[in-house]
């Protein structure tokens, strides 16, 4: 009985809310409008104006409008630096981003990279050869791939030194050498960057030509990002030649960030090709530097994985052979297929062995 | 102490070319570089103006701020100047500069320019004051002689003017309320009324 008194008690105050707050909406709006009852419109507002006059445009003013948008003009003088433009708007945005978030975020970032890669290092430690090595090896990557991968990846490292350097020299290095002494090492990385860069593309581009076929995306790098790579649950993910994570540098590193930094790269480089703005360039600039540190960045992580995370991976870069047993462990699905293709596994010794012979005759043709 | 500044006025500018002359004499400037160069917007149409543009010498240059050798200093008459010696030739200043001041003597592959070149208000550069290396990198100093820019000097309608900030505003604030500045004062119906 009481519930149902005190439910009925409830409904009628909020019947009575609803009602309340929909007469407040319809008085709000009728109310302003009781002047329309005592006169029409124009005698509330009063007559009708022309402003127009007072509000036409004055052509001196169109002309700087114009020109504050960046409107050309005509202009006698020639040049490869001459514009037509009596104010361009492009660079005071690049400046601002360029000192902005470019160096801030991008610094900070890479910062933070090398941090959690420490950390990381320090916490997890090295991945080790599980049952450690076995004393058999095979070959993982040839001759020629290999001085692909070396050229390419010594030129990366010049080229994000002497990049950064340009970038954050102003911050960090003229503090420390001073003005001249920036300058001149300025001069020189800039010189060595703008050489290098082409080079260092066509090293890129080979690669992709290359090893696209090594980085189809399949069934297994699925199960490869579940475990982590191998961080999650204590058994290795299967993988074969490249396993989940080499293949995401493939593609989002070598492939879309390198064909980025190649494409701006070249449009910084050769402005005699004459297309480029102010606008093309402050913008290629703006990309170029932004996917070069992602890339960088990605790159610390590719380099400690390779060197310092993972047990028996570099001399698959450096002699060209790796342990089996870390075969076994990382590409397992690669090092069955190499043995069903009738790869057979070499002992260390006889490499040494096969080695040691031939330095004393001194010319067996290696 | 005073900040030096340009003001071009385009109801005067008659598009003589004088400025550009002057400055390319004075300073000996190379071919292809062009430290002031005029503008006309509307060319050949009604309401044609003309406008002579070099280094503003900002305030906050956005050349100074993105330059990677920092390269570039404001004396303290707030003229915009840079070091020859430092600059590397990157182009960022041209890309950061609203009205295309910086210039360069070569445009070459691999982004070779050579030194950035720019007006210098007639103020030299970092170099010894009417030295040779003063004069090769940067033109003459006339600041130091007490004179103006060339440019303004020399300009023949006094469109053009040049010198302290605050006396160059005087002038043209003058120069606007003798004028009156509504388009209901000049042009062609105020001259000859709607209907010709």
């Amino acid at each position: 009985m009481k519930s149902q008194a005190q439910a009925l008690k409830a409904s009628r105050r909020w019947r009575a809310m609803l009602w309340s707050l929909f007469a407040i909406i319809i008085l709000a709006m009728a109310l302003p409008s009781i002047g329309y009852l005592v006169a029409d419109a124009a005698q509330v507002y009063g007559p009708e104006r022309d402003f127009s006059e007072e509000r036409a445009a004055n052509p001196r003013s169109e002309m700087w409008r114009d020109a504050r948008f960046g409107e050309g003009g005509f202009t006698t003088q020639t040049g490869p630096y001459v514009t037509n433009q009596m104010i361009a708007n492009i660079g005071e945005n690049w400046r601002q981003v360029r000192t902005g978030p470019m160096t801030t975020i991008g610094g900070w970032f890479l910062i933070a990279v090398l941090v959690l890669i420490s950390l990381f290092f320090a916490v997890v430690g090295r991945s080790r050869i599980e049952g450690g090595r076995s004393g058999m090896t095979v070959v993982r990557w040839k001759g020629y791939e290999r001085f692909l991968h070396w050229f390419t990846a010594l030129s990366f490292i010049v080229l994000a030194i002497t990049g950064l350097s340009l970038l954050f020299g102003r911050y960090v290095l003229i503090p420390i050498v001073g003005h001249s002494g920036f300058a001149g090492y300025a001069q020189a990385a800039m010189y060595v960057h703008n050489f290098l860069g082409p080079a260092f593309s066509v090293g890129v581009l080979f690669m992709i030509v290359l090893w696209a076929k090594h980085n189809i995306p399949n069934r297994t790098d699925v199960q490869w990002f579940k475990q982590g790579g191998g961080i999650i649950g204590n058994k290795h993910p299967s993988a074969g030649k490249m396993n989940g994570g080499e293949k995401v540098w493939f593609w989002l590193g070598v492939f879309t960030l390198g064909l980025i930094v190649i494409v701006s790269g070249f449009i910084l480089d050769f402005p005699n090709w004459g297309f480029q703005t102010r606008e093309i360039m402050a913008w290629s600039q703006g990309i170029h530097a932004v996917a070069a540190i992602i890339w960088i960045g990605f790159f610390f992580g590719h380099a400690y994985i390779g060197t310092l995370g993972t047990e028996g991976a570099l001399e698959g870069m450096t002699r060209g052979r790796v342990d089996t047993n870390w075969a076994k462990q990382h590409h397992d699905l690669w090092y069955e297929d190499l043995i069903a293709r009738g790869e057979r596994p070499v002992p260390e010794s006889e490499l040494e062995g096969a080695k040691a012979p031939s330095q004393p005759a001194g010319q067996s043709g290696h | 102490m005073a900040r030096m500044k340009f003001l071009c006025d385009a109801e005067r500018c008659i598009e003589c070319q004088a400025c550009v002359t002057a400055c390319k004499n004075e300073h000996e400037v190379p071919w292809g570089v062009n430290r002031r160069r005029v503008i006309v917007m509307n060319d050949g149409r009604p309401g044609e103006k003309a406008v002579s543009v070099a280094c503003m010498h900002c305030t906050d240059a956005p050349c100074a701020a993105v330059c990677p050798v920092d390269c570039f200093y404001t004396t303290a008459d707030g003229i915009v100047l840079h070091d020859k010696d430092l600059c590397i030739g990157c182009g960022y200043c041209f890309y950061a500069c609203p009205f295309g001041a910086p210039q360069y003597p070569q445009q070459s592959a691999f982004g070779v320019r050579g030194k950035m070149d720019k007006c210098t208000f007639c103020a030299g550069g970092p170099e010894e004051v009417h030295s040779s290396a003063e004069l090769t990198k940067y033109g003459t100093n006339r600041v130091e002689q007490g004179k103006l820019p060339l440019c303004a000097e020399m300009c023949s309608t006094k469109a053009l003017l040049a010198g302290d900030g605050d006396i160059v505003a005087d002038i043209y604030r003058k120069r606007i309320i003798t004028r009156g500045g509504r388009p209901q004062t000049w042009g062609w119906e105020a001259a000859y009324g709607e209907d010709v």
